[in-house]
Parts: structure tokens; C-alpha cells; sequence
């Protein structure tokens, strides 16, 4: 492999689009989780539980709309392929995010009377969503198989990465919450880790025997010894964690983080071992990111202002959180 | 049914959902942003409370268009992969450019502006709201650069059928840019006076003469008044362009099927395409020669010109007079409900009655003005360059109507219950009358002697 640009700026925003994916992953991920656990929580929970992502998920969302932006200008021939393989669930997946986004300030707003509707519709709309996302990330793993293999496939992950969503929104409710609501979250946190662990386990034996490429690149001496940190670590961290919840809340609300801290971590190793399965396609044995992939010159020019703003976008962000960091109370616009 | 179709129709559902939000918050922003430096210059409470009414306006109009937004984002994907696969090289780094700069900026400070007021100081809060509408306005920048480009395209050249960057400052300000854009921004302006001054006009109605009532009232009538004029020369200077640079829509706007001097002004024709001619036509004498030329003997192009090359005659020859006319209509309630306020302090009850409906105005003169632009571009996507039948997706048709059918349920449910909360938000307000507390809020006027009383 030369270091050239044509080379390097494909493989610049492969990485800069996987960051984009992850980011979003590990933040809405917490919000979408949120929705999914309306189900189980009471009123006045609820408004505290929207108080906690109330101010972010503007921000978050818009992560997924840089993903798929950078998906859409810098592999435009992937983004086709891709979103026309999997025209029901990115449907599905835009239905359900309409939903719950309007829901957010629909039951701000309405008569009390109708707020009842709007939290169902966030609960719905939440659902849908985090379904749509591990479905349409079952059917790519499988190469954009659409048959009945790829549907079950799609299928269990999608309940894998619900239940993970989950876990992410209890994590975060630990860490904006206190007193009953978040003894509750905890709860919350050990059932979900329990489903996302065993989805988990499932998706990643069932993946390597549905592709044998990806069988191939797991599976291999000696690639198999640098790889086995991911698995394993993961596997560590998940159980740690499980522990955690027996212990969980601390006094003085120590550690209340951690738990965010350590789902985050782990779907970031889920996703190092995606992009190893995958690398390099950008559409699963089909297109590399080199064949799908925009002019350098326009990369070029969007790399230079990424380089420049992405810092800031980041910075600014901190500070978003900052602003609403501590327990969540209350959430007025006045 | 034929797929192209279907999917033109479905990303036409989801564009002109997606662009009735987008013309609220370009311009909402800013007059928040004035409702917050009145407050910040005189600290009369009235002008906060005006704000925090606004601000759930914003805030749902916000999350509608970015709801809305994130489902075009990924159409450009099901519906038109060809788009991006011949144009992506320009498209790209627009999109990636508004996304970057204005987008994250918006979502990143509109939880601040939205709920940080006791958690932050006032001036950061201020701050807040000059980022987010910034960020509005800057969105719209990249959005309009790219439309334009895809209606007047320079800076470019083409390899292997594809499009490749050459000029960036040409592509971003190509021919019909900066008048597009000035038209656009002008349209959010008039969207969000009119409904400012057609909620408040409600307020009025229900019996509220609270300050913050006035203060909307007066910002929206007096803000529509000295827009307007400004738009219909706008608009006039856009069309002039579009003269030069795509006179088949100019055509099929005015209707004209040969081209020549002394062209009449068509104020009411149902075209017919198939025997190109107009029916029932009622128009006034070499009008379209004066308007477009200013001169009676000025050439005009006319649509056979173009044949099998020019826009569907009915949409954009329609489309143009419901803008227009729309646009008369607001000259003349904006400017009578700018000398009642003037000269009386006060609304006659038919003129506060006809300023409800139309705080929708906007809304209506904005699609028009957009389905006379876009159809008017057709057969082709990206002008000279790629036809809009040459990008449509693999996509069954039966798919395709499927989701089309949904998201148009959807879209009429979500606007009902939009509309809804816009008037509970204004009756509650009337309701209130200023009565209700504003913690964290100093009320310098009342805080001095009240001396008028």
C-alpha cells in the first residue's frame, strides 16, 4: 500500500465515519434507551427521565446525520447501494426517530390531558428506532443479505442492540438520577446487561459461521492472538459490571459514572471488531472504501474543513453537558 | 406504479414538509434574538416573556425540522442514488460543509438557549441564541448554495460522466445563488412575522391586551410591513436571472408558448400541453414583455423553444401566481395592520379576524414559490447535466408507495398536532396575561413608578 492521498482520504474518512457511528452509537444510544424504559417507569418518572436527555438529544441525533453525511459525500456509490438494500428498515428506523423526536416536545407541550399519547409515542418511536439499527446492522453484517437467514439474523440483533440501548439509558440514569428512580436504574441496568449479554454472545458466534470472510479473518493463527483482546475484554468488562449493579448506588453517589463509562467502552470494542470484520469493504464483499469513494480533490476539501471544526464541535459539546451536568430536577424553558 | 414518479412524489412529501419548519427557525431565531436584546437594553419583563412563549415555538419547529431533515438525508440514498453518484463530488462537501458548521451548532447550543436561562449567566444565554441563529442562517447557506448550483451549475466539469470540483468559489456562488438565497431568507422573514402577528392577532381576539401580546403584535405587523416590499423586489430581480439563465421556466411561469415581443401578462389560463395553448385566458397586453424586458417590444422566450425540454406548464404556471398572489395579500394586511397600530394602538376586529389564517401565509407563498422553482427545473435534476429520470433508485414501486402512503399519514397527524400546539401555546399566553411568575427574570419596568398610569 502506497501513502498517497488518493489512498490515504478514503481510509482518513472510513475512520472519521466510524468515529461519527460510534459517537452516535454511545449517545443516542442512551436516549433511545431511555424511551425503550418508559415502559417500565411511572409518571413523574418519566418527566425526570426526559429532564436527563432533554438538553443533549438535539445533538446527539445529529451525530447520525454526519454519519450518514459523511457515508452520503464521501463513498456516495456505498450510500446508494447501501440505503437501497435496506429501504424498509431505514424507513422504519426514520419512522420511529420522527416519532419519538417530536414526541420529546409534543408532550412538553400539550394540554395535560394528551401527554399520556405523546409518552407512548416516545416509548414506540424509541423502540422502532433501536430496532431499525440493529436490524439494518444484522442484514450489513451479512453482506445486505435479504433472505430468510439475513432476516432472523437482523432480527436478533436488533433485540441485541435494543436491549444494549437499553442499558446504556439505566447507565445514564444513574448517573442524572437519585433516590428511588435510580435504585430502579439499577435494576434496569443488570436485566438489560443479561439480555444484551446473551445477544451478544449470540450475534458474535452466529457472525463468523454466516460469513466465512469474516471467519477467515477472525480465526486465523496469528491473527487470532493480537484479536483476542477485544473478546475477551469485553466478556471482563460485561461481568464486572453486572457485579457492579449488586453494589450500585454507592454512598455519596460514588462511581455513579461508571457504568456509562464502562458500556461506552464496550461498544466501543464491539465496534473495533466490526471494523475489523469489515475492513476494507465499505459494502461487505463488495465495494472497498477505495472503489466507493468520492474525487480526492472533493474529499480534500471536506477533510480540511473536518479537521478544523470536528475539535470544535467536540469542545462545544463538553460544554453543552457541562452546562446540564449533576442530578436531573427539573427542565423549564424559563 | 411507475417508481420515478412515486419517489419524486415521496421526496416532494418529505421536502416541502421538511421546508415549512426551516422557514420558522431561520428567522425565529433572530427575532428571539431581538426579543432578548430588547429585555437585555430596557429589562422590561414583557420582552422574556414574549421570548419564553416564542422559544417552545422554536424548539418544536426545531425538532420537526430536524426530524424531517435526517429522513432527507438519508432519501438522497433510497430514492435518488444516481444523484449523488454523478454529482456527489459537489453535493459532498456542501452537504458535509452545512452539516459541520451550522448544524452542529444549532443542536449544540439549543439546549442552552432552550433551558439554560438560571443556569447560565445572561450573557451566555444571549450568546446561545446568537449561535443558533447564526447556525439557522448558515444552514440555509449551504442549502440554497447547493439548489442553486443545482439550478444554475458552474465550476465544474465532467469526467467519465461524472462531476468533478474545478472552481469553489464559482460552484458555492454560482449565477442564481445570491438572488436565491436573498429571496429565501427574505421568505423565512415574512413566514415568521406573519405567524407572529397572526398568533398574537389571536391573543388580541381572546381578549388579551397584556404587554407581551403588544410587543409580539407590534414586532410581527411592523417587521411583515417593511419586509414585504423588500421581497417583491427581491422576487422581481430573481426572476429577472432565471430569465437569463433558465428561460424555459420563465416560460412555463408566464405561460408563453412562442417566443416574441409584445407578450401578454396571463393573470388566469388552465395550459394545455397537448395542444400548446392556453384556455380560457384572461391577460393584460405586452405586460410580460414589460415586466421581464421593460419594454413592450421586449422578446419573451416562449415553451416551444424547448420542445420535450421544458417544465410541466400547469404546476409552475400556478405555482408562481399563488405565490404572487399570496404576496399582494400580504402587502395589504401587513401595511393596514401597520397603520392601525400606528395611528389607532389598536385592531379593527375583521382585520385581527383575517390576520389568523393568515399566520400561515408564509407558509403557503413559500411552497408555492418552491414547487414554481423545482418543477420548473424539471425534466432535469441538476440542469444540463442530469435528468431526474436518470437517478432514481432500484426500488420497487409497490415499496415505495408503501412508505409514501405512511409518511403521508404521518406528516398530516404531525402537522394537526403541530398546528394544534401553536394555538394552545397562544390561548394559553392569553389566558395568562402576563399574570403568571418568571423566576430569575428583573422587571426594571415595574420596578420603576408607573408614571403614564
Amino acid at each position: 500500500m502506497s501513502y498517497d492521498w488518493p489512498t490515504l482520504l478514503p481510509l482518513i474518512f472510513a475512520g472519521l465515519m466510524g468515529l461519527a457511528i460510534l459517537i452516535y452509537v454511545i449517545l443516542d444510544g442512551f436516549d433511545l434507551g431511555i424511551g425503550i424504559l418508559f415502559a417500565a417507569a411511572d409518571d413523574a418518572e418519566q418527566d425526570t427521565m426526559i429532564a436527563a436527555i432533554g438538553p443533549f438529544w438535539d445533538a446527539n441525533e445529529t451525530w447520525l446525520v454526519l454519519a450518514v453525511g459523511l457515508l452520503l459525500v464521501a463513498f456516495p456509490l456505498a450510500h446508494g447501494t447501501i440505503l437501497t438494500a435496506l429501504y424498509i428498515p431505514v424507513f422504519l428506523l426514520l419512522l420511529g426517530l420522527i416519532l419519538r423526536g417530536v414526541a420529546f416536545d409534543f408532550r412538553a407541550k400539550v394540554p395535560a390531558g394528551k401527554k399520556h399519547r405523546w409518552n407512548r409515542i416516545f416509548l414506540i418511536g424509541s423502540l422502532i428506532a433501536s430496532l431499525a439499527q440493529g436490524y439494518m446492522l444484522g442484514v450489513y453484517v451479512l453482506g445486505l443479505d435479504v433472505g430468510l437467514g439475513g432476516m432472523a439474523f437482523g432480527a436478533l440483533v436488533a433485540l441485541c442492540l435494543a436491549a444494549a440501548y437499553a442499558a446504556m439509558g439505566a447507565a445514564w440514569l444513574i448517573y442524572k438520577t437519585e433516590g428511588e428512580l435510580q435504585k430502579k436504574a439499577v435494576r434496569w441496568l443488570r436485566t438489560a446487561l443479561v439480555l444484551a449479554a446473551l445477544g451478544m454472545a449470540a450475534v458474535s458466534l452466529a457472525t463468523p459461521f454466516a460469513s466465512p470472510r469474516i471467519f477467515d479473518k477472525w480465526f486465523l493463527w496469528p491473527e487470532m492472538l493480537y484479536l483476542s483482546p477485544l473478546p475477551i475484554l469485553s466478556a471482563v468488562l460485561f461481568a464486572w459490571l453486572w457485579r457492579q449493579t449488586f453494589h450500585l448506588p454507592k454512598p455519596d453517589d460514588r462511581h455513579a459514572l461508571t457504568p456509562f463509562l464502562t458500556l461506552a467502552a464496550i461498544f466501543a470494542l464491539g465496534f473495533a471488531g466490526l471494523a475489523w470484520s469489515f475492513y476494507p469493504f465499505v459494502v461487505p464483499d463488495r465495494l472497498t472504501i477505495w472503489q466507493a469513494a468520492s474525487a480526492p480533490e472533493s474529499l480534500a476539501i471536506i477533510l480540511a474543513g473536518t479537521v478544523v471544526v470536528l475539535p470544535i464541535i467536540i469542545f462545544y459539546s463538553f460544554y453543552a453537558y457541562r452546562v446540564f451536568g449533576g442530578k436531573a430536577t427539573d427542565l423549564t424553558y424559563d | 406504479m411507475d417508481p420515478l414518479i412515486l419517489s419524486r412524489i415521496q421526496f416532494g412529501a418529505n421536502i416541502s414538509f421538511h421546508i415549512l419548519f426551516p422557514a420558522i427557525t431561520i428567522a425565529l431565531g433572530w427575532v428571539l434574538l431581538f426579543f432578548k436584546l430588547r429585555y437585555n437594553a430596557t429589562g422590561d419583563s414583557a420582552w422574556m416573556r414574549a421570548y419564553f412563549t416564542w422559544v417552545k415555538v422554536f424548539a418544536l419547529s426545531f425538532a420537526m425540522g430536524v426530524v424531517s431533515g435526517v429522513t432527507m438525508s438519508f432519501q438522497f440514498g433510497t430514492n435518488w442514488p444516481g444523484y449523488m453518484e454523478t454529482v456527489g463530488n459537489i453535493a459532498g462537501p456542501l452537504l458535509a460543509y452545512e452539516i459541520l458548521t451550522a448544524f452542529f451548532l444549532e443542536a449544540a447550543f439549543l439546549g442552552i438557549m432552550l433551558f439554560g436561562f438560571r443556569r447560565v449567566s445572561n450573557r451566555i444565554h444571549t450568546l446561545a441564541t446568537v449561535l443558533v441563529a447564526g447556525g439557522t442562517t448558515f444552514s440555509a447557506f449551504w442549502i440554497i448554495a447547493l439548489n442553486s448550483w443545482m439550478q444554475t451549475p458552474a465550476g465544474f466539469e465532467m469526467r467519465d460522466g461524472v462531476a468533478h470540483a474545478v472552481d469553489w468559489w464559482a460552484i458555492v456562488f454560482n449565477p442564481s445563488m445570491p438572488y436565491r438565497l436573498v429571496h429565501m431568507l427574505l421568505a423565512s422573514g415574512l413566514t415568521v412575522s406573519f405567524l407572529i402577528a397572526g398568533l398574537s392577532a389571536l391573543r388580541y381576539l381572546y381578549g388579551d391586551r397584556s404587554e407581551s401580546m403588544w410587543k409580539a403584535l407590534r414586532t410581527g405587523v411592523f417587521t411583515a410591513a417593511i419586509l414585504i416590499p423588500i421581497q417583491i423586489f427581491a422576487g422581481d430581480q430573481h426572476g429577472l436571472n432565471t430569465l437569463e439563465h433558465q428561460p424555459q421556466k420563465i416560460a412555463a411561469m408566464e405561460a408563453n408558448w412562442n417566443t416574441g415581443p409584445n407578450v401578454p401578462l396571463v393573470l388566469f389560463a388552465l395550459p394545455d400541453e397537448a395542444a400548446k395553448e392556453n384556455r380560457f385566458e384572461l391577460a393584460i397586453p405586452d405586460g410580460a414583455s414589460l415586466i421581464l424586458r421593460h419594454s413592450s417590444s421586449g422578446v419573451v422566450p416562449g415553451l416551444n423553444d424547448y420542445p420535450g425540454n421544458h417544465p410541466p406548464v400547469f404546476p409552475v404556471f400556478w405555482g408562481f401566481r399563488v405565490m404572487v398572489g399570496t404576496g399582494i395579500l400580504m402587502l395589504i394586511v401587513s401595511w393596514s395592520a401597520a397603520f392601525f397600530l400606528k395611528r389607532h394602538h389598536s385592531l379593527p376586529k375583521p382585520l385581527a379576524l383575517l390576520m389568523v389564517p393568515m399566520a400561515l401565509s408564509g407558509w403557503l407563498a413559500t411552497l408555492a414559490g418552491w414547487y414554481t422553482t423545482e418543477i420548473g427545473r424539471q425534466p432535469w435534476l441538476v440542469t444540463g447535466v442530469l435528468k431526474t429520470a436518470d437517478a432514481v433508485g432500484p426500488v420497487a414501486g409497490s415499496h415505495v408507495a408503501l412508505t409514501l402512503a405512511v409518511y403521508l399519514v404521518l406528516y398530516v397527524l404531525l402537522l394537526i398536532a403541530y398546528l394544534g400546539v401553536l394555538v394552545h401555546l397562544a390561548l394559553k399566553a392569553a389566558k395568562d396575561g402576563d399574570a403568571s411568575p418568571l423566576p430569575g427574570v428583573m422587571n426594571a419596568a415595574l420596578s420603576q413608578p408607573a408614571a403614564e398610569e
